[in-house]
């Protein structure tokens, strides 16, 4: 297929994958900052969300403080934003223009009436709606997103660049979702293993609706080490790193040609660690510097995905 | 049926009778022609209601579909829908077969007169064109001279505007040669209105239009270069911000091609690649959507970004065929358009089955004096101009309008043609204040390859504004389904 249709396609979804990341980000902490604690912690909070995607320079420009009310209408709304859900449902939106011959008019539609809808929603639909449920509105569409193109799309080159752009952009996102925890400091170290730090661990699964999956698998209370073993080590967890990342290598091996050989190659990598590794050691070399270290390595996976296959 | 209360809520239809133009559904005493009988049937017992909420579904679905088109010097390139009225225009099968008729001679005619003025020049030797009409006409390529396309064929695709006018008479108001677009919206309108109305196509045989696609694809198969088994054709657009984009992905996505851009094409070794995630592709049929001057940088416009460096030279060595041709915008040039008939006799030697709108070139003084006198009944349009841009239409153009048109003649009378007012044709249209009888033309879509062959009517243009003669979708114009009925 033409390189630039593969670049649209793969763009698509990782940009519909941000959006829906976006508002599980913003869904927790919301949640988080419902607990009851300080005040001055529930404000520490909102730093988070622009911390993990990189929005806390931008933000601070135009703003003088933050807050929740703010990072809200930062995060969803603003134009000006590039990693806000409004930008994101766009870019999603303009990408899937660009290759509209290429996906099927179902998947096409769920994308422009998305849009369509964002491009009606004002402040005051987050406000008389509540923070949660525009995240799930949000999610719901991405959940829709995913399940028309499972059940039209045919079985195509298309089809595998916009999965492989949906894996690597979870990675990532799950990645930072489960770094939230590094941004949000506890009050006191003997908070450590306290109820705040309970319902954050709780609150952190809940985002990637990982909470009845933990139960399940572990039978047990929440401790850190077992959230960072199900987020990241597990492979039947859909949105753990080794779950994107089995996915991602799966599709590569599928695409591989010449130019894209250190594309597989990365991602076999990144995979095979995933698949071997042991939660003690990340935990040893810490989870915050683990997480980092992961982040940097697939920005170079997409970076020779790009080389491999969008500039022939 | 309905009850006496609903019927009171019936649509409005305001100023139906005693106009001077031939109206498709009524006749002069005001009767239903027998064609738009089932059509009448239905609108009397169908409560307006309903009718209000089709056209609000049909509104919403359109723009869910994202049925859209940019318009130029809109700031912000924002996209806009083409109305689209629920009420048909319907014409008898009848008179179609006629119409059909009447478009397969004019295309053929056009296409053996591109062979012709690009090789031999026979019409110029017998005197029944001017020679600097043809040479000294800026669509005129002269790098096309001598070389053979494949079949001889130059207009693949034609949209011919034919026009209804005062008794029922229909001409041709323009040739479209070069990009014809609008078919898109025949084939989402009908889809659209099958959706809405089924009951209506149940009760009558509606020829069918959405092969359209098959019979594009077919063509363009038939034309590649010789030798060539299992051509691989592909669309190239200018890309997503031209007004017509989304025909270009829709046409694409229906034939099951690519869509590509210039910059996904390259030229190796004289013959044409598309650059695939699987490496380069080799590419032997181009339905091209981008006008010659910016087709190939180093043949034509220098500036261009949207074109292939080194396409017309693969072109002209024959590696790959381009549709439609370069060169064929010399054939619906509105100063040549006058020659048409003359070239049916010339080539034919028929007699033409669907005249030509009378015209007055004003590069000739006798005309040129007839016109100055007589602006404000005429319609003075640019030879080149197109969209509906640049014209004057005047009877309902101002003094001031008039007379600042008249220096813009006077600087440049060979860039003017003109034409008598015609009262073109009104179909029953949905307006807010409810049913009124708005102008309409007709564009059929005509394809030629190894047969010159169309689907049965085409997209049918309606000028939403009371009065207004203007159809095109840039100049606030909608779209209606056409039905032709057996």
């Amino acid at each position: 297929m033409l390189s630039r249709t593969a670049n649209h396609l793969y763009w698509m979804a990782r940009y519909v994958e941000r959006a829906e990341s976006t508002a599980r980000i913003l869904d927790v902490t919301y949640r988080m900052s419902l607990m009851p604690q300080a005040a001055e912690l529930v404000k520490q909070e909102w730093y988070a969300p622009l911390n993990i995607s990189g929005a806390l320079f931008p933000f601070s420009g135009s703003h003088s403080e933050v807050g929740a009310h703010d990072v809200l209408r930062y995060m969803v709304l603003d134009p000006g934003n590039p990693s806000s859900i409004y930008s994101c449902a766009r870019a999603a939106r303009e990408n899937a223009r660009a290759v509209r011959g290429n996906i099927t008019s179902e998947m096409w539609e769920v994308l422009n009436s998305t849009w369509l809808e964002l491009q009606d929603t004002s402040e005051s639909r987050l406000d008389s709606e509540g923070v949660s449920q525009f995240c799930d509105w949000v999610k719901e569409r991405s959940h829709l997103f995913r399940g028309v193109t499972v059940g039209t799309a045919l079985r195509d080159q298309a089809f595998q660049f916009n999965r492989l752009g949906t894996f690597v952009e979870r990675a990532d996102n799950t990645a930072r979702i489960l770094d939230v925890k590094y941004h949000v400091l506890l009050p006191s170290v003997e908070d450590v293993g306290g109820a705040v730090d309970y319902y954050q661990w709780a609150a952190v699964l809940r985002s990637v609706s990982a909470f009845e999956s933990y139960r399940k698998v572990y039978r047990d209370i929440i401790t850190p080490l077992r959230v960072a073993e199900l987020l990241i080590l597990r492979d039947d967890m859909p949105r753990s790193l080794h779950a994107c990342m089995g996915e991602a290598y799966g599709i590569l091996q599928l695409l591989a040609t010449a130019q894209a050989a250190e594309a597989v190659r990365l991602a076999g990598e990144l995979h095979a660690e995933l698949h071997f590794g042991q939660v003690e050691r990340i935990f040893n070399l810490g989870l915050h510097e683990y997480l980092t270290g992961f982040l940097d390595r697939v920005t170079t996976l997409g970076s020779e995905i790009n080389h491999g296959f969008f500039t022939v | 049926m309905q009850s006496g209360a609903s019927r009171t809520a019936h649509v409005n239809v305001v100023q139906m009778r005693a106009e001077p133009c031939f109206n498709e559904m009524y006749g002069l005493d005001g009767s239903v022609r027998p064609h738009y009988q089932a059509l009448a049937d239905w609108l009397t017992c169908t409560p307006a209601e309903r009718i209000g909420q089709m056209r609000e579904a049909a509104q919403m679905l359109f723009h869910r579909v994202g049925i859209t088109f940019a318009v130029y010097g809109d700031e912000g390139g924002a996209e806009r829908l083409i109305p689209f009225d629920i009420l048909p225009h319907i014409i008898p099968l009848s008179e179609w077969r006629k119409l059909h008729a009447g478009l397969k001679q004019r295309v053929r005619a056009l296409n053996l007169f591109l062979h012709d003025i690009y090789h031999a020049q026979e019409i110029i030797k017998a005197g029944r064109i001017p020679e600097r009409k043809v040479l000294g006409n800026a669509q005129y390529r002269a790098e096309m001279h001598g070389f053979d396309v494949p079949g001889g064929i130059y207009a693949h695709i034609a949209g011919i505007d034919l026009v209804r006018a005062g008794a029922g008479e229909y001409y041709v108001l323009e040739d479209n040669l070069r990009t014809p677009s609008g078919v898109s919206y025949m084939l989402e309108d009908r889809k659209m209105m099958m959706r809405l109305v089924p009951e209506l196509f149940a009760r009558q045989h509606i020829e069918p239009v959405e092969h359209y696609p098959d019979l594009l694809l077919d063509m363009l198969r038939s034309v590649a270069p010789q030798g060539v088994h299992n051509p691989t054709v592909v669309l190239l657009t200018p890309g997503q911000f031209n007004a017509a984009y989304f025909e270009h992905a829709f046409l694409a996505q229906q034939m099951g091609i690519e869509l590509v851009e210039g910059a996904d094409l390259f030229v190796k070794d004289g013959s044409v690649y598309m650059r695939t995630t699987g490496g380069p592709q080799p590419v032997d049929v181009i339905y091209r959507r981008i006008d010659d001057d910016f087709l190939d940088p180093r043949a034509f416009r220098s500036d261009s970004i949207l074109g292939v460096p080194g396409l017309v030279s693969a072109y002209r060595a024959g590696r790959v065929t381009l549709a439609n041709a370069i060169g064929t915008g010399v054939a619906d040039d509105k100063s040549v358009y006058p020659y048409v008939p003359e070239m049916i006799r010339f080539y034919l030697g028929e007699e033409p089955i669907i005249a030509n709108v009378p015209t007055w070139l004003l590069e000739r003084e006798d005309d040129l004096a007839y016109v100055l006198a007589h602006l404000d009944e005429l319609v003075v349009k640019e030879a080149q101009g197109s969209g509906g841009y640049g014209m004057l239409i005047g009877p309902t153009a101002s003094a001031h309008e008039r007379e600042a048109y008249r220096e813009r003649i006077l600087e440049a009378p060979h860039k003017f043609i003109a034409q008598p007012t015609l009262a073109l044709s009104t179909c029953p249209t949905f307006v807010a204040q409810g049913i009124a009888p708005r102008h309409i033309d007709l564009r059929p879509f005509v394809l030629s390859g190894d047969d010159v062959v169309m689907v049965p009517g085409g997209l049918t243009r309606v000028a939403l504004k009371e009065g207004s003669l203007v159809v095109n979708s840039s100049q606030g114009g909608g779209t209606k389904d056409t039905w032709v009925v057996g």
